[in-house]
């Protein structure tokens, strides 16, 4: 099985800090993978490796079936990259960036014209040509980056932080794009602090300190989980978490908004357990049902099991 | 074949960065002036405002003597362009209250007793008092005193001699003066040439380091890394738009200097043209160096001038080399400005060529490939680092 991308113990280090800790990733051509941490985990160096931009100070990698540092140049024509902040020509219309990206990339004649007229009305930015790229909006702007990345039809995409600051229907859409170019085969890196979007990914990974601390199927992940997750809707949710945790069957609570997710060790002790108890403390339960844990649920949980609690925390708050 | 078919192909890809870069340069709406505009401005300032000529200075006389003899001395005073007479004054103490208050430059003073003097064949003297607050204009002033005074006793001696002896010719040595390049020592012949090295220095040099850094600043410069343009090419795409304003702004300069300061130019634009490509070329290593050690545009700047601004000092432009203490001159063997100024200034004043130049040239060639070669290196070595 030949992988798009496969590193062993790649290492970057500015100074004292290394940014990124013996990464050691196998990725299978044509996946999604989805590489999750908080600010300052090292996803950005990690990308920036990945894309050629930064020389490791030590390991290696192969991308695309090439040598990370003796065959650069042939990796970079055949991965697309799109940065966390806005890195095209802002003083350029959204049709200058775009032909001068075909040029950079050699995309020429009547494939660059095609490709561009692809682009622009799969990313609804056809009616904004003109438009300098710095008046697009936020979202736009996106997906003006991601066109540019997307010219020369790359095998690998790298996305850092591609829905961070964006609008939820914009980010919708960049998931729209994203699944299309899965089912054309193209293999994508994804890095972002959501841990929601972990669902849309075959495979994740969550970083920490420059550290890959976990790595997994997105399908096994669950697997991994134990117990069971249910959802109580009863007010004010402050105090029924309290109650709640009191339970010795409930292993961790949660607010969210106006609902309380609890993780018990078996959901049909547990329902009755905890209906019995809200009761007697006179609260009034309008809902409580056993649900499908989320990745964000499965991420705590799989957090506080990993050594070092009050590193834990910053982790899991989202 | 193959070769070829790619450097073509690279040849067009810094055509595209190339063409971006003019994109961007048309749509700034600060650039552009600042490419036409300051340099104009620059040979305005500097061709009328400084000019080290010392003409027309203010003079006080005090005449105590009033004779013909005096008035024959003053009046070969007046009549050179130099002293304007502008004070007729009774005592020594006037002339010090008008240089005081700044009125009068210079002071000439003629005893009583100066025309007896001379009728006898006796030394007779006379009083300059100049004002030495402006050490280089007062020095000149003194040069031009002298000169007149010892023509006019040149003149003296040969009439006392030859009533002496009649009719036979006194020998005399005298010198004969002829300045070349500059006859008329007109400083703008020597401000225009020099301008023209100092705004095309700060034009490439300063431009480019902002141009690098303004992609470093906005991040597209990590996006072009990851596309397969080379690192040189990238060099080359900033660099070839910025040596063609400079280029636009050496001929600009060459035009206002001939027909609006009528500056002399003896030698060939071609010849120029070309070694001005290689001062470019070794600006633009400066530049690229500013850009690998400042992370703002902001940073670039202040960088670029503070370079800038002591390289113009030292090099020759105002003041000689050969003046300076000896640490400074080994120093300014450094800046290419210095090998420069003497190239442009050559050109310019005398038309030499390359024949004449090539001390010049030389070391210029060198430090410009040399810088080249350290800041391209340096370039590529922090991007990825």
């Amino acid at each position: 099985m030949e992988y798009a991308i496969e590193t062993e113990n790649l290492t970057k280090s500015f100074g004292v800090i290394t940014a990124v800790d013996r990464l050691n990733l196998k990725i299978k051509k044509g996946e999604i993978f989805g590489l999750f941490g908080p600010d300052g985990a090292g996803k950005t160096t990690a990308i920036r490796l990945l894309t050629t931009i930064l020389k490791p100070t030590s390991g290696t990698a192969k991308i695309a079936g090439y040598h990370l540092i003796e065959d650069a140049k042939e990796i970079r024509k055949r991965i697309g990259y799109m940065s966390q902040r806005f890195n095209l020509y802002g003083d350029l219309t959204v049709d200058e960036n775009l032909l001068f990206f075909a040029d950079l990339f050699g995309v020429k004649g009547k494939k660059r014209d095609n490709r561009i007229k692809e682009l622009l009305s799969f990313s609804n930015l056809t009616q904004f040509r003109k438009r300098r790229a710095e008046h697009l909006s936020g979202g736009m702007k996106q997906k003006l980056a991601l066109s540019c990345t997307l010219l020369h039809e790359p095998e690998i995409i790298f996305l850092d932080e591609p829905t961070t600051g964006v609008d939820p229907i914009s980010r919708r859409e960049l998931w729209k794009i994203i699944s299309d170019l899965h089912l054309k085969k193209v293999t994508l890196f994804i890095t972002t602090p959501y841990l929601d979007e972990a669902e849309r990914c075959n495979k994740v990974a969550f970083m920490d300190k420059g550290k890959i601390i976990l790595i997994e199927k997105t399908k096994k992940i669950k697997e991994r989980v134990k117990g069971d997750f249910i959802e109580i809707v009863a007010s004010p949710p402050k105090k029924v978490l309290k109650v709640i945790k009191e339970i010795n069957d409930v292993i961790q609570g949660e607010i969210f908004v106006d609902r309380i997710q609890a993780w018990v060790k078996n959901v049909q002790k547990a329902i009755p357990l905890i209906s019995k108890r809200l009761k007697q403390e006179g609260f009034e339960i309008r809902a409580i049902h056993s649900i499908q844990p989320s990745m964000e649920n499965v991420f705590i949980q799989i957090m506080r099991e990993l050594p070092k609690k009050d590193e834990r925390e910053n982790i899991c708050h989202n | 074949m193959r070769k070829k078919i790619s450097q073509l192909f690279r040849k067009n890809r810094i055509t595209f960065l190339v063409k971006k870069e003019f994109l961007q340069i048309k749509r700034d709406k600060r650039l552009l002036p600042t490419i036409i505009i300051l340099p104009i401005m620059q040979l305005l300032l500097f061709g009328y405002v400084v000019s080290t000529d010392v003409k027309h200075l203010a003079t006080a006389i005090c005449d105590f003597d009033r004779s013909a003899a005096s008035r024959q001395i003053l009046s070969s005073f007046s009549n050179s362009e130099y002293f304007d007479f502008k004070y007729y004054v009774k005592s020594q103490r006037e002339i010090k209250d008008l240089i005081d208050e700044g009125k009068a430059r210079i002071g000439i003073v003629i005893p009583p007793n100066f025309s007896k003097k001379v009728a006898l064949g006796e030394t007779a003297h006379l009083q300059i008092i100049v004002d030495g607050s402006d050490s280089s204009s007062a020095n000149l002033a003194l040069t031009y005193a002298s000169k007149i005074i010892r023509a006019e006793s040149g003149k003296v001696s040969q009439e006392l001699l030859s009533k002496m002896v009649v009719q036979k010719p006194i020998p005399n040595l005298s010198p004969q003066l002829r300045i070349w390049y500059n006859p008329n020592l007109k400083s703008v012949n020597f401000m225009v040439p020099g301008l023209m090295a100092t705004i095309l220095m700060q034009i490439t040099l300063i431009q480019i380091a902002i141009a690098i850094v303004k992609e470093k600043e906005l991040g597209t410069l990590e996006q072009l890394i990851v596309t397969p343009i080379k690192r040189v090419e990238f060099i080359l795409g900033k660099a070839i738009p910025y040596a063609l304003i400079g280029f636009c702004d050496v001929v600009l300069i060459i035009l206002v200097g001939l027909f609006w300061f009528k500056v002399i130019f003896q030698g060939s634009l071609i010849l120029l043209l070309f070694l001005s490509l290689i001062f470019v070329f070794a600006n633009i290593a400066v530049g690229i160096f500013i850009s690998t050690i400042s992370k703002t545009q902001q940073q670039a700047m202040s960088t670029a001038v503070f370079i800038t601004m002591p390289s113009i000092m030292i090099s020759g432009f105002i003041f000689p080399v050969e003046n300076m203490p000896k640490v400074i001159q080994y120093l300014v063997y450094l800046i290419p400005l210095k090998y420069f100024l003497i190239i442009v200034r050559g050109i310019f004043l005398k038309g030499i060529g390359l024949k004449t130049l090539w001390p010049q040239v030389t070391p210029l060639l060198i430090l410009a490939l040399v810088m080249l070669t350290l800041s391209t290196r340096r370039f590529q070595k922090k991007l990825s680092d």
